[in-house]
C-alpha cells in the first residue's frame, strides 16, 4: 500500500511520458496523408473511392489514396480542389489522363487495345475449361467402352 | 500428329510467353509513363525566374522558338548523373535549354547550379508543382522538347545520356529546324 502510493506520481508522470510519445507516433503516422478538410463524411467517402482508383506515379503499386510520395499529395490537394468546385469524378479522371495519360487510372477504359487485358484472363479460362471438357469427355467414353467389373472389394479401379 | 503432344505445345506456348514478357521488359522501361502530351500543345505557364522570383517567364517568352525542358531539383540524385552531360552537351544542341527548378528551395536550387555549373539559358522555379502536374511530370529528371509552335514533340524520362542526345535528340532538332526552313 505504501509502496503503490509512493510509486503513483512517477507512475502517473511515466503514463504522462507514453502519453505523448503515443500523440507522436500518430502525428507521425498521419504526417503522411495530409488532412484536407471535408465538408462531411460523404464527401470523404467519395474522394477516398475516387483516389483508391488512381495510381500514385512515383510509387508506381500504390493508390494515390495510399502513397505518400510528394507528387502524390499534390495531386490530393487537386483532386480535392476540383472536386469542392463541384467537378464529377468522370471530369477529374479525364483531367488526369490528358496529363499522365490512362496509366494513372487502375481500371483502364474498354477500348479496341485493351480488350484482350479485360477479357484474356477470360478466353484462358475457357480455354481451360474446353481443354478439361474434352479430356474428361474422351475419358468417359474409354472408360464406357470397357465393360464394368464387379469388384468384390468395391475400390476404384484406376 | 500424336494427341499427347497437345499439352507439351500449350506448355512451349506458355514458356515462349513468359521468355517475350521477360525479354520484353528487360529492353523497354515499365515504370515509364507514356506522355498523352506528345503532339499536343505544351500547357501555358508563366513561373518565376530562379534567384529573381519578382520576374516571371513562360511560354509567351519562348513561343517561336524550339526549346528543350529540362526538369530538375537539388534533392534528385539522378539529376547529378545528367548534369555534366547537360554541360557538356547543352550549348551544341542548338535549342533554347530552360531549367525547370521543380519542388526545390530556390536557395537550395541556387547553391546546387553555383557548385556544379549551370548549363541552362533560362532557369525557372516550380515551387509549389503546378506547371509540373500541367505538364504530366512524375518526378526529375524529366526532358521535354517543345517545337516553335508550342507542340511538344518529345519527352524522355530518366537522366539524358550521349547516346539519348545522339539517337533522339539531335535527330529531331535537325528535323525542326528543316521544318523552320
Amino acid at each position: 500500500m505504501m509502496n503503490a502510493r509512493r510509486a503513483s506520481p512517477r507512475l502517473r508522470r511515466l503514463a504522462a511520458v507514453a502519453g505523448v510519445l503515443f500523440a507522436l507516433v500518430h502525428v507521425v503516422a498521419l504526417a503522411g496523408v495530409d488532412p484536407l478538410p471535408f465538408r462531411d463524411r460523404a464527401e470523404e467517402q467519395r474522394f477516398q473511392n475516387l483516389t483508391r482508383q488512381l495510381r500514385c506515379l512515383v510509387c508506381q503499386n500504390e493508390s494515390l489514396n495510399d502513397s505518400s510520395a510528394p507528387l502524390a499529395a499534390d495531386l490530393r490537394r487537386d483532386v480535392f480542389e476540383q472536386m469542392q468546385a463541384g467537378r464529377s469524378d468522370d471530369e477529374i479522371k479525364a483531367w488526369l489522363t490528358a496529363r499522365y495519360s490512362e496509366f494513372v487510372l487502375y481500371d483502364p477504359p474498354l477500348r479496341g487495345g485493351t480488350w484482350m487485358l479485360w477479357f484474356g484472363p477470360l478466353l484462358a479460362l475457357a480455354a481451360g475449361g474446353a481443354a478439361v471438357f474434352v479430356v474428361v469427355r474422351r475419358r468417359a467414353e474409354r472408360v464406357a467402352a470397357v465393360p464394368v467389373r464387379n469388384d468384390a472389394d468395391g475400390e476404384d479401379d484406376w | 500428329m500424336n494427341a499427347r503432344l497437345i499439352p507439351f505445345l500449350g506448355f512451349l506456348l506458355l514458356l515462349a510467353l513468359l521468355g517475350f514478357g521477360v525479354w520484353w521488359s528487360g529492353t523497354h522501361d515499365m515504370r515509364a509513363v507514356p506522355s498523352p502530351l506528345i503532339g499536343k500543345p505544351a500547357p501555358a505557364f508563366s513561373l518565376p525566374l530562379l534567384g529573381q522570383p519578382q520576374a516571371t517567364f513562360g511560354s509567351r517568352e519562348l513561343a517561336g522558338k524550339p526549346y528543350l525542358l529540362n526538369v530538375f531539383a537539388s534533392w534528385c540524385i539522378a539529376c547529378r548523373d545528367e548534369h555534366p552531360i547537360l554541360m557538356r552537351e547543352g550549348k551544341r544542341l542548338g535549342v533554347t535549354l530552360v531549367g525547370f527548378n521543380y519542388k526545390d528551395e530556390p536557395a537550395d536550387a541556387t547553391r546546387w547550379l553555383a557548385q556544379f555549373g549551370n548549363p541552362y539559358d533560362v532557369v525557372i522555379a516550380d515551387r509549389p508543382g503546378d506547371v509540373a502536374i500541367d505538364f504530366g511530370v512524375t518526378g526529375a529528371p524529366e526532358t521535354f522538347l517543345v517545337d516553335a509552335q508550342g507542340i511538344v514533340r518529345y519527352k524522355y524520362i530518366s537522366p539524358i545520356t550521349p547516346e539519348v542526345i545522339a539517337t533522339e535528340l539531335l535527330p529531331r532538332i535537325a528535323a525542326l529546324q528543316k521544318e523552320a526552313r
